[in-house]
């Protein structure tokens, strides 16, 4: 029983990772680099005042941890279109418009998806 | 038929007339009923104490910092400048009696309409006796606030709404439309982060509920290394959400004082504070 049940999960582990994991051997390494840095920087993206995620020290818990991000958010357009105006999928959220309000440019925001589908 | 018509449209009318305008009260009961849930390990008569209320960790701290208060010497100045007479011979005692006066502001003044809060108090004390008004923000207006708060705790927050006078609540919804409207490029309201977040981390420091936040005026700040009032910390707020602050003690946030300070309506007054 426990046999099985090992095995059932491993092969739910390898279907998961299976479908998010290509992404990052794709991606532009630099890109990446670059997005983790204007994230992580507390002048431009700082979302570690309220996410949780990556090997970020010190993380707020105001919103969500950015875990699976591919996995939730399959469209790299919708991803985006969170980030440069998250108001439009929700008028109440405490999360800042980045791209709408000019706190990010559209390279940097480019920058952080590709950061984020690592994630 | 015609008699039920009217009933029915009198009915409509009068839930139109009632969702429109919200009175104060209510604000009050779905502000602290909102926290209440929020919060419901918290009692009510701890969020005076903010964000301590909420968070044990750095309410330990914040115990072990008020055995030695770092707002003592402030009082002690405020005191002194209290008692020490204008040129003209007259006092501070000649405006506020006592000094334990924190409970009466801020106030709807009728005849002047406009809110008058207390450090506006203080400093046209000043002038009305030929001395130069005081810098609103920190220093002796900071220590004289403090003394006074100091010998007003223990009384109840009980702002006022005159009825008879709609420019009053005139007053109080635009301070409610300021508190609850997203400002700068950040985007944040004041409820963004004190009703949305409070309680959760930003980083590591956790954000305060706003129900209690006017109690506990002015405040020593560690990263002020002094007390600063209430004004000085709104400027902060939304300066930290990349807005421009509006000016101290003018329009804007005495309204937004009069607004925050009615929420907290019998709550007990216990200024001034140590914050971090």
């Amino acid at each position: 029983m426990i046999k099985k049940t090992l095995m059932a999960l491993s092969l739910a582990t390898a279907m998961v990772l299976g479908s998010f994991g290509g992404g990052v051997a794709f991606a532009d390494e630099e890109a990446v680099n670059h997005g983790k840095s204007v994230a992580f920087n507390r002048q431009k993206g700082n979302c570690l005042s309220c996410h949780m995620m990556d090997d970020g020290d010190q993380p707020g818990s105001q919103g969500p941890p950015l875990i699976a991000m591919k996995l939730r958010f399959p469209d790299r357009e919708d991803l985006r279109a969170r980030i440069y105006n998250p108001l439009e999928f929700n008028p109440n959220t405490i999360m800042p418009p980045f791209g709408l309000h000019n706190i990010l440019s559209d390279e940097e925001i480019d920058a952080i998806v590709e950061y984020l589908y690592t994630l | 038929m015609l008699r039920k018509y009217a009933i029915l449209l009198g009915a409509v009318m009068a839930l139109a007339w009632s969702s429109t305008y919200a009175n104060p009260e209510d604000d009050r009961m779905a502000f602290e009923k909102y926290f209440t849930t929020k919060f419901p390990e918290v009692p009510l008569n701890d969020f005076q104490n903010g964000i301590y209320s909420v968070d044990p960790v750095a309410r330990a701290d914040w115990e072990q910092i008020e055995e030695f208060p770092p707002y003592e010497l402030a009082i002690d100045a405020g005191e002194a400048e209290y008692n020490k007479p204008f040129a003209n011979g007259k006092s501070y005692s000649d405006c506020f009696g006592d000094g334990a006066v924190r409970g009466q502001y801020p106030y709807w003044d009728s005849e002047r309409k406009e809110v008058i809060t207390m450090e506006l108090a203080i400093n046209e004390c000043r002038t009305s006796n030929g001395e130069e008004p005081l810098r609103w923000n920190k220093g002796k207006i900071a220590e004289l606030s403090a003394y006074m708060s100091y010998i007003s705790r223990g009384q109840t927050v009980d702002v006022k709404i005159p009825e008879d006078d709609p420019e009053a609540l005139a007053a109080y919804e635009r301070g409610k439309q300021f508190y609850y409207t997203k400002r700068g490029q950040l985007n944040f309201s004041c409820f963004d982060c004190h009703g949305t977040g409070a309680g959760k981390g930003v980083r590591l420091e956790k954000l305060s509920p706003a129900l209690g936040h006017t109690t506990h005026w002015p405040v020593y700040r560690s990263k002020w290394g002094a007390v600063g009032t209430l004004h000085r910390r709104f400027g902060g707020c939304n300066r930290q959400v990349r807005a421009k602050n509006f000016k101290s003690q003018g329009q804007e946030y005495r309204e937004l004082e009069y607004f925050l300070t009615y929420m907290s309506n019998g709550h007990e007054l216990n200024g001034p504070g140590a914050r971090r």
